[in-house]
């Protein structure tokens, strides 16, 4: 953490400092080593940090104009995006975020998983981030019901109902939740008062992720420690604050491209038609985030299974760094958990797939492949993967690895066949 | 042996890939019985990234709702005002208020406690059929007919399944039961409806002479729906292209800053040289020499 110490240049600076020691913390944040080999599957942290900000600024704004009211929800809505000035680009903003928001976690949780950054002594960074996720999704629900339309309406009525499968205390809970013995104007209030106040939890929730990482430093792309104070780390400012940039550009890009000419592409048309409890939509799916663990909810044959195993599915991201017993980092020197990698990659994209179709025929027989696989692979295949893999030679340092490229072996043949004459067949 | 089970796996792997997609497509058509999706093809001057609406063809699709479907169907969310705001029908705000006033609003309580009926001004919503959707439902034989508001956001396919719905009309094939008072169509989910086809040839007279065809009406109307529920969509268009191109060029600036400022750090040049002189210890070690001579 000591890296270079902050030296206050002024007499103020060091009468501030030593009560509280902010200008510390930010020389801390400026000078922080990041090794110099992060590819661009690193920027993602950044990109989200930009993201909740995103959400809290326009959700902010949006609450302002917002009536969380059974009566008045769904019209209040229109007004946002008729009569307020650029009421539809905030919550064109605001909705599309939501998606932008889980495109970029996805990429993240993945990036973990394919380098290994979830292992030791990562792993308090990483279940942080699995509680942060849990918050993401909890609150992306209960957003996602305040427009008070069809879909809002019978999603909340369908995941609220899940808690009903618990035996004995299953029906009261649900009562408790729903604030009554339905869906209802409780429901809506308690979920936006939940809506407004977990971004906030999750912003704590972010400086203890980041804080976390920054004991221990960056994992990176061979998996393998770096030397602080090293040529192998450069400060992360400016140099990973301008790729962080860079990222960030292209990401809004695409962001935009949505907000600006396919607003609704993400949603599903039937949220455009006002709640109502005496109508159920033909298929009621949930937003695209959710829909692998729709899926699995549904390939259990039993409602309290279903329920079981969909926790199960985040849960088991808790217990991941015990389950991987693995002693390599990056999958880049793991021949086969690369594989398995990606299949798990197809497996929750397929169920994600399968989520937005009906339970039947075909699509629950694969549900139920893909839901098999996906515990499988974090139950089974990685501890014995630990056990039995034959793992690539890990380079000496971050920088070593360019030994490898074949080009400079011939280069290096070459330059010994120059030195010694072309005899080199007993060098190597 | 680890080459061969490496490339067994891949092969494997792949083969349960492709035999999934061909399964899920196969299922795919399978499950897509029902309704019509091929829908009609019209081109939507709104379509795309420039898409602005077709100022004549607003003014007479809000004649033809108002003359058609305004009988039974409201919208609720519009203003009175948003007939003459910028990216809509742009009616004068003259021809707006003389609108607004055809139509009598209810007001009140006024200082007697009443309830009283006045013309409507442009800051009214659009006066509605009947008061509720019970009260609507009850007077079209149980069928409520939706709200407008935002009906080409409510519907898959939005503007091009309105269109060939209110196109899709016809004689319900052989065997194939309707009640009274339902009608078949191409393109409803479920092709029973129970609105009777609305448009026919020459039910409206538009003022500026344009042959009121059936196709000529109907793609008017979608046309004023379309906005009716997207009344920023030219000004969402237009501000979308210029934050993109605004984002284009600072992202080619900020790229360009920050390969100048890694060059600071490590030039593309080092690992090459750090190879170089890993080379060096290399051979040294072999050689048991002064590495000078090398190179």
């Amino acid at each position: 953490m000591s890296e270079n110490q902050y030296i206050p240049k002024t007499k103020l600076a060091k009468w501030f400092d030593s009560r509280l020691p902010l200008l510390s913390l930010s020389h801390h944040l400026k000078e922080y080593p990041t090794p110099k080999n992060l590819n661009y599957w690193w920027t993602f942290g950044g990109i989200l940090t930009f993201c909740l900000i995103t959400q809290i600024v326009t959700g902010v704004i949006l609450g302002m104009h917002y009536v969380a009211h059974t009566d008045h929800a769904f019209e209040s809505i229109e007004h946002i995006m008729r009569d307020v000035n650029y009421g539809w680009l905030l919550r064109y903003v605001h909705a599309n975020g939501a998606s932008m928001f889980f495109l970029a976690v996805y990429i993240h949780i993945f990036r973990g998983l394919y380098y290994g950054s979830y292992k030791a002594p990562r792993e308090v960074i990483w279940i942080i981030g699995v509680i942060i996720y849990l918050l993401m999704m909890a609150t992306a629900f209960m957003g996602y019901v305040l427009p008070w339309g069809q879909m809002s309406f019978w999603g909340a009525t369908v995941i609220t109902n899940l808690f009903s499968a618990i035996p004995l205390i299953g029906e009261s809970i649900t009562t408790w939740l729903w604030g009554g013995y339905a869906v209802d104007n409780p429901t809506l209030t308690r979920f936006y008062a939940l809506h407004y106040l977990l971004p906030f939890l999750i912003f704590g929730l972010i400086i203890l992720h980041i804080w976390a990482l920054h004991v221990p430093g960056n994992n990176n792309p061979t998996g393998i420690d770096v030397k602080k104070n090293s040529n192998e780390t450069m400060p992360f400012h400016p140099y990973m604050v301008m790729k962080d940039i860079t990222a960030l550009l292209v990401f809004i890009i695409i962001f935009f491209w949505f907000v600006f000419f396919a607003p609704n592409a993400l949603g599903h048309p039937d949220n455009y038609i006002e709640a109502n409890p005496l109508v159920t939509p033909t298929h009621i799916v949930p937003e695209w985030y959710l829909l692998p663990f729709y899926a699995i909810l549904r390939a259990i044959p039993s409602k309290l299974g279903g329920v079981i195993f969909m926790f199960a599915a985040i849960f088991v991201l808790v217990l991941l760094p015990w389950l991987d017993t693995s002693k390599v980092r990056s999958s880049t020197f793991r021949p086969l958990y690369r594989k398995f990698f990606w299949v798990l990659v197809v497996a929750v994209i397929l169920l994600g797939y399968l989520g937005a179709k009906p339970p039947e025929g075909i699509y629950l027989v694969l549900s139920r492949i893909a839901t098999a696989y996906y515990f499988i692979h974090f139950l089974i295949l990685l501890p014995v993967l630990g056990r039995y893999e034959k793992t690539d030679q890990l380079p000496m340092s971050i920088s070593d690895p360019v030994l490898d490229k074949p080009g400079l072996i011939d280069k290096f043949k070459k330059a010994a066949g120059q030195y010694e004459g072309d005899n080199v067949g007993s060098f190597k | 042996m680890k080459v061969i089970m490496l490339g067994l796996l891949n092969r494997i792997i792949l083969t349960i890939l492709i035999s999934i997609i061909t399964t899920l497509s196969f299922a795919d058509d399978q499950h897509s019985h029902g309704a019509n999706t091929n829908y009609l093809n019209t081109d939507w001057s709104f379509k795309g990234i420039f898409g602005t609406f077709d100022r004549a063809s607003l003014q007479r699709g809000y004649q033809v709702y108002q003359e058609v479907c305004a009988g039974c169907h409201s919208v609720q969310h519009l203003s009175y005002r948003n007939l003459s705001e910028k990216g809509g029908p742009e009616f004068s705000v003259e021809e707006a208020k003389a609108i607004a006033a055809q139509f009598e609003v209810e007001d009140g309580p006024n200082s007697d406690g009443e309830m009283f009926m006045r013309p409507g001004r442009l800051s009214d919503k659009f006066v509605k059929p009947y008061p509720n959707v019970q009260a609507s439902t009850a007077a079209n034989d149980g069928a409520y007919p939706p709200d407008m508001s935002v009906l080409a956001k409510a519907r898959a396919g939005g503007a091009d399944y309105i269109y060939s719905l209110l196109l899709g009309y016809e004689e319900a094939p052989a065997g194939f039961e309707l009640d009274d008072g339902v009608y078949y169509n191409k393109y409803m989910p479920g092709n029973k409806i129970k609105m009777s086809a609305p448009i026919s040839d020459g039910l409206v007279e538009y003022s500026d002479g344009t042959q009121a065809t059936t196709a000529q009406m109907t793609k008017d109307v979608t046309t004023f729906l379309v906005w009716v529920s997207e009344p920023h969509l030219e000004s969402q268009h237009r501000m979308g292209f210029k934050a993109i191109i605004y984002l284009i060029i600072l992202f080619t600036l900020v790229y360009m800053s920050k390969q100048k400022v890694w060059s600071r750090f490590g030039s593309k040049k080092e690992p090459e040289e750090e190879t170089y002189d890993k080379v060096e210890r290399v051979v040294t070690e072999y050689e048991g020499e002064d590495p000078k001579t090398f190179k």
